[in-house]
């Protein structure tokens, strides 16, 4: 689209901030893809996309912590810059991140005020009485009944964010920018919170608002942004979609990429069994079961517990209650257990958490395997260095020789060393947390090829993926999680982009 | 597959492995090292002082043996010498009480090996720093032995007691023979063991380690008890060289098994390293020691040369691994 393109949503002529042709790349990655978008005054502006769609990436564009290599930036419709958050802080644009920047042991005045403190009249001291007033009728304005000289860290998620806000609008923020802020919010904080975003639009303030949650979208959106791999699909107002329509424009992706693979037209016997799994952790009454011979996806929004769900059944994080059964046979305990048992991990951060970057690619092979290569205990390093060999050579691993560090090797060829470990270790249960990230194409089909394989061999798959086109053409069917509790199962048939969109989002 | 090129195209490491490259330097320096002294002074090289530098050189290694596997997982143990002083006070006492040394050589171990477990115990199941852990410990076990001495002295052991620290067999020093013994343990246990190999796999990345199904937290029980056990046994081989045991016994202790640790090429934030090299670290300490005695240099300087020799050793350490990557 060009970056002309006429606003047709516009509710008023002269937009607060307007970007024209925005583009930002990252090595291998277009984060940003010649995208526009307008902020008018008193709005509030959704931006809604899948993981990974770039809205992360717009937002600390606005916010002036990544600095574009393309596109202009209009502010009442003048042309302004913004390289650095200082540019966008004289702007008015302030952001209230996921993660807070609130210091947890200074009271709400102190961080309201961080760094511009009222002098009192000694020189280098604080005028505390006018701090704490100054503090108590900004709060006042946002509505938050709260003493000012309460420390932070015993304030809520919900509060910790009240302070943010009334720290932006300390700082004359006009334009606040908010990261999927009810995330982590009760219904009744989240009633307070629109109240309040009710009464920032009547004062002008304009807000562009993250959210994965389709009812938010609808009840405060007055227009909505969608993006997707980088680019601005389209603006439109949530009087003339549906939902529906909304979840196809974030995931009409028609990129090709097929892997193929045999469909389990009919499954083995149970292998795992989860039952009414509920953890600390932030899951809650988890019931999955797979089958040998089968690829199961567990699919649904970062931070929706689908990595927590793969951690309790390894047994990596405590459970609460519920039964997980593998094999027949009940299961718990450490890792240790899990592994011996025959569960193998394949965590989402390979480089901190599934390998030892500075040992050898030999010595990363086979340390799952110790127990079962030398049962006397007695290690013996020719025969390890054998396996070793084995394996790479089996999984194409390229690397000079089995001593070359493993942190030297590219990430396609790492990950195959994580999996090359639990090969050699005999696992019958292998899940991944996100197998392909970081992995060019051509590695990512031998993963896919190499599951295939395991899986056709008896072996069965979990397997954790943000990218659901992958999901749909390597699974035999799915669970899409969503905040913390499977929200539904896909078959083979209902496998679809789509459908999984749908599943994953918030809708009541 | 570009990146399966280009690595296939990067030449292949050197034959020699960056651990070898350091045994290699190490081994260089004590030889540089005995030479320089057997040119400056003649009595070095008589077999009287060899045999002395062996044996003073085989405490420090007890303890710093013990030091390496905890260090390898990325820990330490600050408590060793004071577990010697405490493990000692005790197996004099109960070889002054019960008359059997048999006894006392078990309770002075046991002594070391409990401490060790239960440093081991802070470290994993209340989670804190081993260096805080073992450095409370330090204090808690000086605090225990000063109380129950009260300022004695323990005297005057059975004569066939005493024989372990200061014997002779076939002309060796027996604490020799215990030095080869358990440098043969140490090194079987760390290379050729699977436990070794786990231990190894925890100091060089604990998460990944915990994931990859090691039993973390049991190795490192083991590994703290180990470190203490040793310094039960470098309690004995004291107490029977000295003849006596004091509180403060310890203090001199810990510091040098560190330094023998470092100067033997084991990485402080762990994975790297061998008992062996430990080895050669307390004989370059001591070597250095012993021939600033024989050259009639003031024991004042000791400390300084010790510090710049640790430095030195860790300097070169993190050269050779840097060209290796």
């Amino acid at each position: 689209m060009s970056t002309a393109a006429p606003d047709t949503a516009s509710p008023s002529p002269v937009p607060l901030l307007q970007l024209r042709g925005i583009s930002k790349e990252f090595p291998g990655v277009k984060a940003l893809d010649d995208v526009s978008f307008a902020l008018y005054p008193g709005e509030v502006h959704m931006l809604l996309g899948e993981n990974g769609a770039g809205k992360s990436s717009l937002m600390k564009v606005l916010c002036g912590a990544y600095s574009a290599d393309a596109g202009e930036f209009f502010y009442n419709g003048e042309k302004v810059t913004i390289s650095s958050t200082a540019d966008a802080q004289k702007l008015g644009i302030a952001v209230i991140f996921q993660e807070f920047s609130l210091v947890p042991y200074l009271d709400i005045a102190q961080n309201i005020f961080l760094g511009r403190e009222p002098k009192g009249r000694i020189p280098g001291t604080i005028d505390r009485r006018r701090m704490l007033t100054d503090a108590k009728r900004l709060l006042d304005t946002i509505g938050f009944d709260i003493d000012p000289s309460v420390v932070v860290d015993t304030l809520g998620v919900a509060q910790q964010q009240m302070v943010e806000i009334a720290k932006a609008i300390s700082q004359n923020a006009r334009i606040l920018v908010m990261d999927e802020p009810t995330a982590a919010l009760s219904d009744r904080e989240t009633e307070l919170l629109f109240a309040l975003i009710a009464r920032l639009k009547a004062d002008g303030v304009s807000i562009v608002y993250i959210s994965h949650r389709m009812a938010e979208v609808f009840a405060l959106g007055d227009r909505i942004t969608v993006l997707r791999d980088g680019r601005r699909i389209d603006g439109v107002r949530p009087a003339d979609v549906t939902p529906d329509q909304l979840v196809r424009m974030m995931v009409g992706r028609t990129v090709d990429m097929t892997y193929p693979r045999n469909f389990a037209d009919k499954p083995g016997e149970v292998l795992l069994e989860v039952k009414n799994l509920t953890a600390p952790s932030g899951i809650s009454d988890i019931n999955i079961e797979v089958r040998r011979g089968e690829i199961v996806g567990l699919c649904g929004l970062v931070g929706s517990g689908r990595t927590e769900v793969a951690r309790a059944i390894f047994g990596a994080d405590p459970i609460a209650s519920g039964e997980i059964v593998f094999d027949g046979k009940p299961i718990s305990g450490e890792p240790d257990i899990a592994a011996r048992r025959g569960i193998a991990l394949i965590p989402e951060s390979r480089k901190s958490e599934g390998l030892a970057l500075l040992r050898s690619v030999g010595d990363n092979l086979v340390v799952s395997a110790l127990r079962k290569l030398f049962p006397s205990g007695l290690f013996d390093p020719r025969s390890g260095q054998r396996t070793a060999d084995g394996l790479i050579r089996q999984l194409r691993i390229a690397t000079p020789s089995a001593r070359q560090m493993v942190g030297l090797l590219s990430g396609g060829n790492q990950q195959k060393v994580v999996i090359g470990k639990w090969l050699a270790a005999g696992a019958k249960l292998f899940i991944f947390d996100e197998p392909t990230r970081g992995i060019d194409i051509g590695a990512k089909s031998e993963i896919f090829a190499l599951i295939d394989r395991l899986v056709a061999e008896g072996a069965a798959a979990l397997m954790i993926s943000s990218e659901q086109i992958e999901i749909c053409h390597v699974c035999d069917r799915a669970y899409v999680m969503r905040e913390g509790r499977v929200a539904g199962h896909l078959t083979r048939g209902e496998l679809t982009e789509e459908n999984i969109v749908r599943l994953g989002m918030h809708h009541a | 597959m570009t990146d399966i090129t280009k690595e296939a195209l990067s030449p292949p490491r050197s034959f020699l492995s960056r651990d070898a490259i350091q045994l290699f330097y190490r081994l260089l320096a004590v030889l540089l090292i005995c030479a320089v002294l057997a040119i400056l002074n003649g009595s070095f090289l008589s077999l009287g002082n060899i045999l002395n530098v062996l044996r003073q050189a085989s405490l420090t290694f007890f303890i710093a043996s013990g030091l390496t596997l905890v260090v390898l997982t990325a820990g330490l143990d600050l408590s060793v010498g004071a577990n010697v002083a405490l493990s000692a006070c005790i197996a004099g006492t109960v070889i002054h009480t019960t008359g059997s040394p048999a006894l006392g050589i078990l309770t002075g171990l046991a002594c070391g090996g409990i401490v060790g477990l239960l440093n081991g115990i802070m470290v994993t199941a209340l989670r804190i720093p081993s260096f805080i852990a073992t450095y409370g410990m330090l204090w808690v076990l000086n605090g225990l032995t000063y109380w129950y001495m009260a300022g004695e002295t323990l005297h005057g052991f059975p004569a066939g007691f005493r024989q372990i620290g200061s014997g002779y067999l076939f002309g060796l020093p027996i604490p020799v023979y215990l030095l080869l013994v358990f440098l043969g343990i140490g090194t079987l246990f760390a290379q050729r063991t699977i436990w070794g190999q786990e231990i190894y796999a925890i100091g060089a990345n604990p998460v990944a380690a915990r994931l990859s199904g090691i039993p973390v937290t049991r190795r490192l029980l083991l590994v703290y008890a180990v470190s203490g056990t040793m310094a039960g046994l470098a309690s004995i081989i004291f107490l029977s060289r000295l003849n006596s045991a004091e509180a403060d016994i310890g203090e001199s202790l810990t510091l040098p098994a560190i330094a023998a640790v470092l100067i033997g090429g084991t990485s402080l934030f762990g994975g790297v390293g061998t008992v062996f090299g430990t080895f050669i670290g307390a004989l370059i300490l001591t070597l250095v020691l012993n021939g600033m005695n024989l050259l009639s240099v003031s024991a004042n300087w000791q400390p300084l040369v010790t510090g710049i020799i640790v430095i030195l050793a860790v300097w070169l350490d993190m050269k050779t691994r840097r060209r290796a990557q």
